[in-house]
């Protein structure tokens, strides 16, 4: 399934830094989110739309988690000659990332 | 005088923002403050260039409808405005909002303008470099065209400590918006890292306006919003220790839940546990956020710790020049003659020697000229791009139509990106940090009477 079942993401701008959000439906999808939607994962997902690394931050509490990419705009928004100069679309990009059904019935917030 | 509890309310999100969710928010929010937030990182770079064109010129280009729509309702009622739309010329603004109380017979009106955010001559002597590239300042001397400080809270409780109806500053950390008017009210202490990191959790929430409720959220299938045509915008309940509730006018439209809150929590922020702000390094990473009610989110654990003693400065400079075109093909083999055109203007550039130091070549777009066509089974298209156009008889009447899909950022469906609106002159925007110490923000007055 995508993660679009599983969670919601925003992105934001930071200079040439796209941060990406991706926020579980249910707590309890948290843990395999976390097992499938690694850094690494996203990194190797999102291929030469971005050309940084990606950092992963972990936020339990809110069933959330925050990926962090730099070298992700194209220079950033004043200079970009990309159509979304904010990369504010990258949030859908994400949410297209294939990951293992979690085996639990699960359905997304309809 | 301490309140135990205060609402603010969050009248734009960006400089273009919808207006009449703010009239909404001062005549039934029940609100003692409205701020409105309205500078994005370039816009004070452009702001800049219109103020040395013209010197009383250079403050937000929607200020005096904003004002005109809120000022009247929040005299009356005792609410009191904050917000940064002096960008380049706070005092410019002040005198222009000072003008639009004395033709609505507002009485008499205390504007106060903070000042010196302006640090252009600083960066320009210090040895300082970007941030993110490590390019010397100095050698992009002659294309700088601002360097703006982001202040906190301090000269902005200043202002609030006058009697001043209306706050206007150029560039500050856009929570310190949010923040200053808690400190005012509730006497923070400045060394409070927990009270002010759950006041910058409570301006972060607040400060893009309806992108937290429901606004910029809703994903037909799974994500619902009703009503985004008449979204709400935002107020924040802050309770003396800084606990939060996230809620909105009554039968306005959009929704305040959990997620959108979540969202807002975490957009345009990187470690979530270090989220630097001129008063306070803020640490989200214990934030609870709960459901209390409809349209109704309690938002606690926001701390923090003591700042870094730098400030982040938006340098602006003449960086480029990018011209864009754009033509459409339809029908049987569209997408061939699409790859051939570019290939054809590809040529055509090297031919003619037109010299660029990057480009992009896309082919964008599947049903802007015909509509959805039957497509035989095939899966639903990647991408789509949504256009309106339409005839007017002036510019100013002609470029509403535009402004109003631009709205769709903060306040439509989630995801949407890259509202054109045509040949520009590009300023670019890097940071470099500066001493707080170089920094000295001052408070000027400005009275209306009438």
């Amino acid at each position: 399934m995508k993660l679009r079942e599983l969670a919601h993401s925003r992105a934001g701008d930071k200079g040439d830094t796209s941060n990406l959000s991706l926020i579980a439906y249910h707590d309890r999808h948290y843990e395999h989110l976390r097992r499938h939607a690694t850094a690494a994962a996203v990194r190797a997902h999102l291929g030469d739309l971005v050309r940084g690394d990606v950092v992963r931050h972990e936020l339990p509490t809110l069933g959330a988690f925050n990926f962090v990419i730099t070298h992700a705009l194209g220079g950033g928004v004043t200079r970009s000659l990309a159509i979304d100069a904010h990369g504010k679309s990258l949030s859908s990009a994400l949410l297209e990332l294939e990951i293992p059904d979690p085996d639990d019935g699960a359905a997304p917030m309809r | 005088m301490t309140r135990s509890a205060i609402r603010l309310g969050a009248g734009a999100g960006y400089s273009g923002d919808r207006i009449e969710p703010a009239v909404e928010l001062v005549e039934r929010g029940d609100i003692e403050y409205l701020v409105f937030e309205c500078l994005a990182e370039r816009t004070i770079a452009l702001a800049q260039q219109a103020r040395r064109r013209d010197p009383e010129a250079g403050f937000d280009p929607l200020l005096d409808s904003r004002m005109r729509a809120v000022l009247g309702a929040a005299v009356a009622r005792g609410v009191r405005i904050v917000t940064n739309m002096g960008a380049a010329n706070p005092v410019a603004a002040a005198e222009r909002t000072a003008t639009v109380a004395r033709e609505l017979g507002l009485g008499k009106v205390l504007l106060a303008a903070v000042c010196g955010d302006d640090v252009l001559a600083h960066v320009l002597e210090g040895d300082y470099r970007f941030e993110e590239t490590g390019t010397a300042v100095r050698d992009l001397a002659g294309r700088i065209v601002s360097a703006n400080a982001y202040l906190g809270v301090g000269p902005i409780c200043d202002a609030l400590g006058t009697q001043a109806h209306v706050v206007i500053t150029g560039r500050a950390a856009d929570p310190a918006l949010f923040l200053a008017p808690l400190v005012h009210e509730f006497g923070w202490a400045m060394d409070d890292w927990a009270a002010l990191g759950q006041g910058t959790v409570v301006g972060h929430l607040l400060e893009c306006a309806g992108q937290i409720t429901g606004g910029y959220f809703a994903d037909p299938g799974v994500k619902h919003v009703p009503g985004l045509a008449r979204l709400g915008f935002p107020i924040g309940e802050v309770e003396a220790n800084g606990d939060l509730v996230v809620t909105k006018v009554a039968g306005s439209g959009g929704c305040v839940s959990a997620a959108t809150c979540k969202e807002q929590l975490l957009y345009e922020i990187h470690d979530p546990a270090k989220y630097f702000q001129p008063d306070v390094v803020a640490d989200f990473s214990k934030v609870r956020i709960e459901e209390i009610g409809p349209d109704r989110v309690r938002v606690v654990g926001g701390t923090g710790a003591a700042p870094t003693g730098m400030l982040k400065v938006s340098v602006g400079y003449v960086d480029s020049y990018v011209g864009e075109g754009q033509i459409s093909y339809a029908g049987t083999g569209a997408v061939a003659r699409g790859r051939l055109a570019l290939e054809v203007v590809r040529e055509r550039l090297r031919i003619t020697g037109v010299r660029m130091s990057e480009s992009r070549f896309d082919l964008i777009g599947v049903d802007a000229l015909h509509g959805a066509r039957d497509r035989r089974g095939a899966a639903e298209p990647y991408e789509v791009r949504l256009r309106v156009s339409g005839r007017a008889d002036s510019m100013h009447e002609a470029a509403r139509i535009g402004n109003e899909v631009e709205t769709l950022y903060t306040n439509g469906p989630a995801g949407g990106g890259g509202v054109s609106k045509h040949a520009r002159e590009v300023v670019a925007v890097q940071s470099v940090l500066v001493p707080a110490g170089a920094v000295t923000p001052s408070v000027r007055i400005v009275e209306a009477r009438s």
